[in-house]
């Protein structure tokens, strides 16, 4: 035989484990083309024999890629075949240093739905079929390289059948490394909340749906953690959850079997639908319809609604079988972390649900359910997990050398973030690290998931704040000599927007309006906590330019859980004679030890002061909300004072005038007023929003003009209120400015560390240049 | 007119040597300190029959007020350092002080803190044999800072040390938590509580030996400054262990507890001048607790947590409905965290 010549094509990204050398099996079989396929260490390499047109080629490939497939960067270059192929092959592939791009767990695709309701099929009703397009991934991987002996598919050994679909380049499975079937794979089973089995398979499932129908709680295994799920249109049984939970208020997520489901719930447009239907299937927040069946206690007093279509083939099976929708709330006690482990789940959750139903495949990785709203026809991720992690979040220009950064992020919605090879790689949300267990785990995460991703630690990035639990851990781990960077709070906020808007490493200064509870804010001020500012900032440097003025927080923390306590300290502020109006809504407040606290206020006994827009929204919500003495969970006034304001807006949105100052006096005085003249709490509550909103975006127009700026940052987790941010927005489009959101990355705490592992990049780059 | 102090008391000359022989000498009145000589020469003999080892602390005390409901600083600069000895096993023997007078101190006021200072080491059972006394200019300090040393015997087979502390051993504190810190508040007018909350300013050397009575003690720390989390947090970190509070068990005078539930103030985190933290055995912790409970320093003496294997060292507090929290050494003031 003799040699040819050829062209060899390199692909990177996530290519592997995805049904990508299958893909060009078939493509190259189409046009006739001889060569081969196969992984290495890159990616993939694919070779042609000439003659070949190497560049349509290359077009046909991005056009019709594989749905979990993610293409970083093509290059070609030519090559010489020292034996000319005869046809095109995938090859054997080439041992060595591993690619470690693992894909995200994936909905169910249209093919594997339709494998599990067509009679006959060998995977009729079986809840753990799956193939290349979809399925577990992430959740399941223990190690690279992604193979399924490193899965905790490694259990289960294939069948004949199921080895045949596997070793054939033709089929929807081959080497899709969780490929099962009833003979060979995982199975589920049912067990009462002592732990004793009650019935297996699909007997299981029937079972439970029969508990649900009836009105139990039934805990259920799915991909990254256990669910707690019940009839959603049932009161007594939502309530008995609420009660077994201790969860009093905190709006339950749904699930829905389809998008006809979810229309009788919720209005939706066509980007929600398109974000409920995406590969990824994360809970979006939709407004519900006023006849929706649903039972009061789901989300009394939200404006928004979480839903969720099934997304895993068990979910789709019960969902078609249940006929309504179920509440779908993660499995985890009251302040404890969502359960993985089926010990665990049996201890915790056993005292919450009647029936468990679990299977035999172990969760490897704990994966919340993701949070998405859609806001101006974008969406916008509040909550970061299943279906985004692991894919790394590509970098604007200039972070290309972006390498060994691991930033531990905040304390509360926790996650941390690694910078690889010019990509940052985002850990799964993981919560409040205050909590012993999840503590535990995010220790055990920082060390596992740098493993998994082949990763050189050079420095370390955390929060300025002195009393952060994850500062402490990284000055901690940096004992061993390497640098850690302090991060500002909210520099870290507004450069993690940045980056979520393409803005490159050396982009000009732009403004940025970061509201959030509470971070630290350093010396720039006379007050050490923010959480109101208007910053002038890049990557490296960040100014404070002006922001809300301070106010007590008073008893600290505890001031960000009682409502009441920030009335007082805005009251004592703004409206010195408060205490003269006789309103009911004042009286309550008088029943507080107002004594006490004002001299605590007076000496800064655990008072201090904090420029908190989150407080603020608190202080309001406990004057016009019934959310006055504690909040059952974070951000809860602030919802309901936003849901409150929502009922008062007829028709188009208009933004006011934009003042000159930021007048939190006129602000309180004028809900006073309104109170004492009876005004409807709605229009209140608008008035609120609306007054704030464009106070604030009178100060960032001046700030604008005065530094010639002419793009703003919206960030910080009081951004997820999307009324305001929709005021926001209308008032600063409105003059012409640039408004950059987030939409990738969290504008709640969870997108710090990104923002954290950027800065302290960008600051060492700075100093190489320069030196 | 108010008789005052004057830099002439720090001078060297008479009318320092008036202070000290009318002021000082007659409320210690012992037979060394009359002496009058640059050191106190102490018999070796009656100690090395009492222990084998010698304990020696310091400590300074600079304290705003400096007299405040239930204590002054000079009964505080002696059990500061005496409950340093008596944790340690130590039997405590005798004192130096240091006094740090500013101009203009009202004779008057020093008077009563010596005098408080005096009674307080009769109490404790230990003397005061040497010292020395400066002025300083008006505003180069506040009033007072005292210094004292002090050195102690240990018997011989007493062992005590936070290495020696083990798993399945239990907490055990003498009394109500961050009496002091509260009382101080209460005294600088920054809180004006109704009812009246005393600092537990004490020694704690007699209670010290009716617990080593009654069992063995694996280790002691007295819970001053970043009270008892700041203890728990040494402890853990040299023993490598967990240790787990129940906060229900937490003994909490009712008004510190009004002031924390209020103004947000943990009483673990708050000081103490009168309270220390033992680690006992499980089976020699009811006997400890009792002989703790029958003697006047320690009659709300109480099991607070336990001891456990960990794999890297934590203090946790265990809440009520199972909630769990980390109680982390404090880092300066306490400051709000959430966001
Ligand atoms: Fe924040
Ligand atoms: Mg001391
Ligand atoms: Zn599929
Ligand atoms: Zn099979």
């Amino acid at each position: 035989m003799s040699s040819c010549n050829g062209i060899a094509i390199r692909v990177r990204g996530q290519v592997q484990g995805v049904g990508f050398r299958p893909f060009i099996w078939q493509l190259a079989r189409e046009s006739h083309l001889r060569g081969d396929v196969f992984n290495d260490s890159e990616g993939v390499l694919i070779r042609l024999c000439q003659p070949v047109d190497g560049d349509a080629f290359i077009r046909t490939m991005r056009e019709r890629l594989p749905p979990l497939a993610r293409v970083d960067a093509v290059e070609s270059s030519p090559c010489q075949f020292d034996e000319a192929p005869t046809d095109f092959a995938i090859s054997r592939s080439v041992a060595g240093v591993v690619n470690t791009r693992i894909a995200p767990d994936t909905a169910t695709c249209p093919a594997c739905l339709a494998d599990i309701v067509r009679d006959g099929d060998r995977r009729q009703h079986y809840p753990f079929t799956n193939c290349t397009h979809c399925g577990p991934r992430f959740s399941i991987i223990r190690q690279v390289p992604y193979d399924r002996p490193f899965t905790s598919m490694a259990d289960f050994p294939l069948c004949p059948a199921c080895q045949q679909e596997y070793d054939n380049p033709a089929d929807r499975r081959f080497h899709a490394q969780p490929n099962a079937c009833p003979e060979c794979g995982p199975s589920l089973t049912l067990y009462d909340n002592a732990g004793h089995p009650l019935a297996q398979r699909e007997q299981a499932l029937t079972e439970a749906v029969d508990a649900l129908r009836a009105g139990q709680i039934v805990a259920i295994k799915a991909l990254g953690g256990y669910h707690l799920a019940v009839d959603a249109s049932n009161d007594q049984a939502v309530s008995t959850l609420r009660q077994r939970k201790h969860r009093p208020s905190k709006p339950f997520a749904l699930m829905v079997a389809d998008l006809a489901m979810a229309h009788t719930l919720v209005q939706l447009n066509d980007a929600e639908a398109a974000a409920l239907t995406s590969p990824a299937a994360p809970i979006v927040l939709l407004r519900p319809r006023t006849d929706a069946p649903l039972a009061a206690s789901v989300a009394p007093g939200m404006a928004q609604l979480g839903v969720m279509l099934a997304s895993n083939p068990l979910q789709h099976l019960l969902m078609k079988r249940m006929g309504r929708a179920l509440v779908m709330t993660s499995g985890n006690a009251s302040g404890r972390p969502p359960c993985i482990d089926d010990g665990h789940a049996l201890a915790e959750l056993g005292p919450i649900a009647d029936r468990l139903l679990a299977h035999n495949r172990a969760i490897v990785n704990r994966v919340d359910d993701s949070i998405v709203m859609v806001e101006g026809g974008q969406r916008q991720l509040l909550r970061r997990a299943r279906g985004f992690v692991p894919s790394p979040l590509p970098l604007p220009g200039g972070f290309e050398q972006a390498d060994g950064v691991l930033a531990y992020g905040a304390d509360l919605k926790n996650t941390f973030c690694v910078l690889r090879q010019g990509q940052a790689l985002l850990s799964a949300h993981l919560g409040d690290l205050s909590d012993p267990q999840l503590f535990a785990s995010y220790q055990h995460n920082l060390t596992r998931f740098p493993a998994l991703f082949d990763f050189q630690l050079r420095q370390r990035a955390c929060d300025s704040h002195p009393g952060y639990l994850s500062s402490q851990l990284a000055r901690q781990h940096s004992q061993d000599g390497l640098p850690c960077h302090d991060i500002d709070h909210h520099h870290a906020h507004l450069a993690a927007c940045l980056a979520d808007n393409g803005q490159p490493l050396d982009t000009a200064p732009v403004l940025g309006l970061v509201l959030d509870g509470l971070g630290w804010g350093g010396s720039d001020t006379e007050h050490q906590l923010w959480g109101g500012e208007i910053l002038l900032a890049d990557y490296r440097q960040c100014r404070y330019l002006e922001g809300l003025p301070p106010v007590a927080l008073p008893g600290g923390d505890l001031a960000a859980r009682a409502p009441w306590r920030n009335l007082v300290a805005h009251l004592d502020e703004a409206c010195h004679d408060w205490e003269e109006w006789s309103l009911p809504e004042l009286e309550r407040l008088q029943q507080k030890p107002l004594g006490l606290l004002r001299q605590g206020i007076a000496s800064g006994l655990n008072c201090p002061e904090a420029s908190s827009a989150g407080r603020l929204f608190d202080a309001a919500a406990a004057l016009l909300t019934p959310v006055f003495e504690q909040q059952h969970f974070e951000g809860e006034a602030a919802m309901v004072l936003e849901g409150l304001a929502w009922q008062a807006v007829k028709g188009e949105l208009t933004p006011l005038p934009e003042p000159d100052e930021i007048d939190l006096s006129a602000l309180w005085y004028g809900l006073l007023q309104g109170l004492a003249s009876e005004r409807p709490r709605p229009e209140l509550a608008l008035q609120f929003h609306q007054q704030l909103a464009a106070a604030l975006a009178g100060r960032v127009l001046y700030q604008a003009r005065h530094h010639q700026v002419d793009r703003v940052v919206l960030s910080g987790g009081v951004m997820q209120n999307r009324l305001l941010q929709r005021l926001l927005v209308q008032s600063l489009n409105g003059h012409g400015l640039i408004v950059l959101r987030h939409h990738h990355v969290p504008a709640n705490d969870g997108g710090l560390a990104l923002g954290q592992a950027l800065i302290a990049w960008a600051r060492q780059t700075d100093r190489k240049e320069q030196a | 007119m108010t008789e005052r102090i004057t830099l002439a008391h720090g001078s060297g000359g008479q009318a320092m040597q008036r202070l000290i022989k009318e002021r000082f000498l007659a409320q210690f009145d012992n037979a060394e300190l009359a002496r009058m000589e640059d050191q106190a020469q102490l018999a070796l003999a009656p100690m090395m029959a009492a222990g084998d080892r010698l304990a020696f602390a310091t400590d300074s005390f600079v304290v705003d007020p400096i007299e405040f409901p239930g204590g002054d600083i000079g009964k505080l600069a002696v059990c500061g350092t005496v409950n340093d000895l008596a944790v340690g096993g130590a039997l405590p023997h005798s004192l130096s002080v240091g006094l740090i007078l500013e101009e203009g101190l009202e004779m008057a006021v020093l008077d009563r803190l010596i005098t408080s200072l005096a009674a307080t080491a009769r109490a404790a059972g230990v003397q005061v044999v040497t010292g020395d006394t400066k002025v300083v200019h008006r505003g180069s300090c506040d009033k007072i800072f005292i210094n004292t040393s002090g050195i102690g015997v240990i018997p011989s087979h007493r062992q005590l040390g936070a290495h020696r502390v083990q798993p399945g051993d239990l907490i055990l504190v003498n009394g109500t938590l961050g009496d002091h810190g509260a009382a101080i508040l209460q005294a600088r007018g920054e809180l004006a509580l109704s009812g009246t909350l005393e600092s537990d300013c004490q020694p704690l050397n007699g209670l010290v030996e009716a617990m080593l009575a009654a069992g063995p003690v694996h280790a002691m720390r007295d819970a001053t400054r970043g009270g008892v989390a700041a203890v728990c947090n040494e402890i853990a970190e040299v023993a490598g262990l967990r240790l787990t509070l129940k906060e229900s068990a937490l003994p909490i005078h009712p008004q510190v507890r009004g002031i924390s539930e209020i103004l947000g103030l943990d009483p673990l985190l708050m000081a103490n001048e009168g309270k220390l933290v033992a680690f006992v055995a499980a089976e020699h912790a009811e006997a400890v607790l009792a002989a703790m409970r029958a003697h006047p320093s320690g009659r709300e003496a109480a099991i607070i947590g336990a001891v456990e294997p960990a794999a890297s060292h934590q203090v946790l507090v265990e809440g009520l409905y199972g909630t769990c929290r980390q109680l982390l050494m404090p880092v300066g003031e306490q400051l709000p965290r959430i966001c």
